[in-house]
């Protein structure tokens, strides 16, 4: 028997190890050390949207194409940021044909009132002023728009309190605003915020500074809510929402309950099936699958793996295969045993032989959550990431885990000499 | 079990249920689901009594003369289905529903523009084919080092019809389900099929990983192919079955406890790895014997 000083160590940190990853996985046993690093939830068990636009790139010139993208991003993150969502993903999405831009907000309430914001470009824009006579009055649209807003504030009039927006814009917007005030002196300018009369003051004398006022007879909550879509700036490139989905919280609660109860459920059924196959192996490959369980959750739940339902369902499958490597190691062992082999080599023969065909069938599922991760977008990969990371997991706890088990525990009957294993041929 | 001598009739009966199922499948065709082909689906909760399918048509035809179908769900609630709307559209069906029906819960709303329709069917294609012929050459590669007497593609080849074999029956299955009750293709399905392809070689590459050691060891002799398969069958058979069947025990937990968004997609897999048993037991190793059968009497 090799080093079982050695095998024992190892076998009591991976247990010590499952343990640990067991705590941190089932939240309520000890919330202050599991809650460090919360589930990620999919949309689809949080509630949430999932948005996807099209950029129309049309008009944008090839060389500024990931300017522009970069751009819209930011612009569309910050207005996210706006709603309160807790961590918005925004993430760029490109195929041949089109360029796309994805929306992920979790377990919000009011999506209506979060797209129409996202979509929303508030467009300021001033006008000169042409009166003829005492009452006709017409404006005259100018260059200076928001697309030169560099940054706005709320402020407040000393005098009446009332709100004011006060906006800053960049060096070209500032020269075409001193430009404009130095045209219209002792006459009124006009400012329209989507294409709607805000205010008409009176241009007192050429502006330089490149900052103006906004006072109209808004509330504080309006002129909060203009300095914040001022501050999150225009978008770039025009958007169209192509996909929406939503799901609300409650559907989402319900599922992740079901696919639980299933997964515990499956597992249950596996165990019964092994003990009632395997007998006394089955009893270590019930550990090594409990392990497995506990390991692989919790590097999903290091690693902030989304879990999704389709990723869930992934993982409840890998629960299925996680003992295959267990029944075909197992069985060439029973087929060593019964050619006179003493048990001890029959486990170390059993996991030696069987080992390629465990190796063969777990690198087809390798391939096969590869080409779906690869190949598909958000909901999928959830189930080819759990599903890939589930098989290498469950080869090292069916390989390594039940291997130190059985060196560990099984022992020989009586001190036989190992036989020399003389492979059987068949005429 | 001499499943070599009565090899025809296990080809026959997966050649009768493959060819079946394709007649069905071109037949009846599949329907392909909303995020296929795009469209809408929009799942609500109406408490309010007067609500059926038909006055939730017509308060929707109300708004807009476009097509919609109204189906109640399973747990009451009910499922509209629709050409792609816009968020704007969304908002005045909703706004309808409500002045006419009172209260109402939006459980999901999806709407899917078509050009992510055809970009996804594509991928799906793609990926299909990218998973036959990775796992095929894989076991090409795994078995490169028995070349005699079967060289090791035709080994890559055979799984490579069983997988066909494993995934046109519920394929099939989900045609005359389509006919029936309106279950749709969508991109679970097709995730469901690949998971198949993933499994079921499991099993074939358990007896032909068996088939390789016991043509190893008796090199330098003269191989009785026909013994040579049937024993390396008979000494797998249980493991073979053992392996799938701790799948389907999951499988079945998962499909009659598990979320209702899964049921099909749960079912198609079952029945993928259930003829995956069979075939990986009754298909592959016949169809290796049968081609180096047919292709000694070639070149003889």
């Amino acid at each position: 028997m090799h080093n079982r000083k050695n095998i024992s160590l190892i076998l009591v940190s991976v247990f010590i190890l499952s343990f640990i990853a067991g705590i941190f996985v089932y939240e309520p046993f000890w919330k202050t050390f599991s809650s460090f690093r919360p589930w990620g939830l999919g949309l689809d068990l949080a509630g949430g949207s999932y948005l996807t636009y099209e950029i129309d790139l049309s008009q944008v010139a090839q060389v500024d194409k990931d300017f522009v993208v970069g751009g819209l991003r930011d612009v569309i993150e910050k207005r996210v940021n706006l709603f309160g969502v807790s961590e918005p993903r925004v993430y760029n999405e490109n195929t041949a044909s089109a360029t796309r831009l994805v929306v992920e907000l979790a377990g919000i309430k009011d999506v209506k009132e979060a797209i129409k914001q996202i979509g929303e470009t508030p467009f300021l824009d001033f006008r000169e002023v042409s009166q003829e006579g005492t009452s006709t009055v017409s404006f005259l649209p100018t260059e200076l728009s928001g697309r030169y807003v560099k940054g706005a504030q709320l402020q407040f009039d000393n005098i009446t309190g009332t709100p004011q927006v006060s906006i800053e814009f960049n060096s070209e917007g500032a020269d075409l605003f001193a430009e404009l005030t130095g045209r219209n002196i002792g006459r009124p300018l006009a400012i329209f915020l989507d294409d709607e009369l805000v205010e008409m003051p009176m241009v007192q004398e050429k502006i330089t500074g490149g900052k103006a006022q906004i006072t109209g007879k808004f509330t504080v909550d309006e002129a909060r809510k203009m300095v914040e879509r001022f501050n999150a700036g225009a978008l770039p490139a025009p958007i169209t929402l192509v996909n929406q989905q939503t799901i609300s919280s409650d559907f989402g609660k319900d599922s992740l309950d079901k696919a639980l109860f299933a997964g515990a459920l499956g597992t249950l059924f596996v165990i019964i099936f092994m003990l009632i196959f395997y007998r006394s192996l089955g009893i270590y490959s019930t550990i090594a699958l409990l392990m497995y369980v506990a390991l692989a959750l919790g590097i999903f739940k290091l690693f902030n793996v989304t879990m999704t339902l389709a990723g869930i369902a992934g993982f409840i499958l890998s629960i299925g295969m996680a003992v295959d490597a267990n029944i075909l190691v197992f069985e060439r062992m029973k087929e060593e045993l019964k050619r006179g082999v003493s048990k001890t080599a029959a486990i170390e023969e059993g996991f030696r032989r069987a080992w390629t065909s465990i190796r063969d069938s777990n690198v087809s599922t390798l391939i096969t959550s590869g080409v779906l991760y690869f190949f598909t977008s958000s909901f999928v990969r959830g189930f080819a990431l759990t599903l890939f990371i589930g098989v290498i997991v469950s080869m090292f706890s069916a390989i390594t885990i039940t291997r130190t088990l059985l060196r560990v525990f099984v022992k020989d009957k009586k001190m036989d000499t190992p036989n020399l294993v003389v492979p059987q041929t068949i005429s | 079990m001499d499943v070599i001598a009565k090899r025809n009739i296990f080809l026959g009966f997966s050649g009768i249920i493959v060819v079946a199922s394709l007649i069905v499948i071109f037949v009846f065709g599949l329907k392909p689901g909303i995020d296929l082909i795009g469209g809408t689906q929009w799942n609500i909760a109406v408490k309010n009594e007067d609500a059926s399918e038909i006055t939730i048509k017509e308060t929707m035809l109300g708004v807009s003369d476009r097509e919609v179908m109204v189906k109640t769900a399973s747990d009451g609630t009910y499922i509209v289905r629709m050409l792609d709307t816009s968020e704007e559209l969304h908002q005045k069906y909703f706004t309808a529903l409500i002045s006419k029906f009172g209260e109402i819960e939006e459980k999901s709303f999806s709407s899917i523009g078509p050009a992510i329709g055809s970009e996804l069917r594509a991928k799906a294609i793609w990926a299909m084919i990218l998973v036959l012929f990775g796992i095929s050459l894989y076991i090409t590669f795994a078995f490169r080092k028995v070349s005699r007497p079967i060289q090791s593609w035709k080994y890559g080849v055979s799984t490579l019809i069983t997988l066909f074999h494993d995934v046109i029956i519920p394929t099939g299955l989900l045609a005359v389900l389509g006919q029936i009750k309106g279950i749709e293709i969508d991109t679970n399905f097709i995730v469901a099929l690949l998971v198949v392809m993933g499994f079921s070689v499991h099993d074939t590459i358990v007896v032909f990983d068996r088939i390789r050691e016991n043509i190893f060891l008796s090199r330098g002799k003269i191989i009785n192919l026909k013994d040579t398969i049937n024993f390396s069958i008979k000494e797998t058979i249980v493991r073979s079955i053992n392996t799938s069947l701790t799948l389907v025990l999951v499988l079945f937990a998962m499909m009659f406890f598990g979320p209702s968004p899964l049921f099909y997609f749960v079912l198609t897999i079952i029945v993928g790895t259930i003829f995956g048993i069979y075939s990986s037991i009754f298909v592959a190793s016949p169809l290796l014997y049968v081609w180096d059968k047919w292709s000694t009497k070639k070149s003889a």
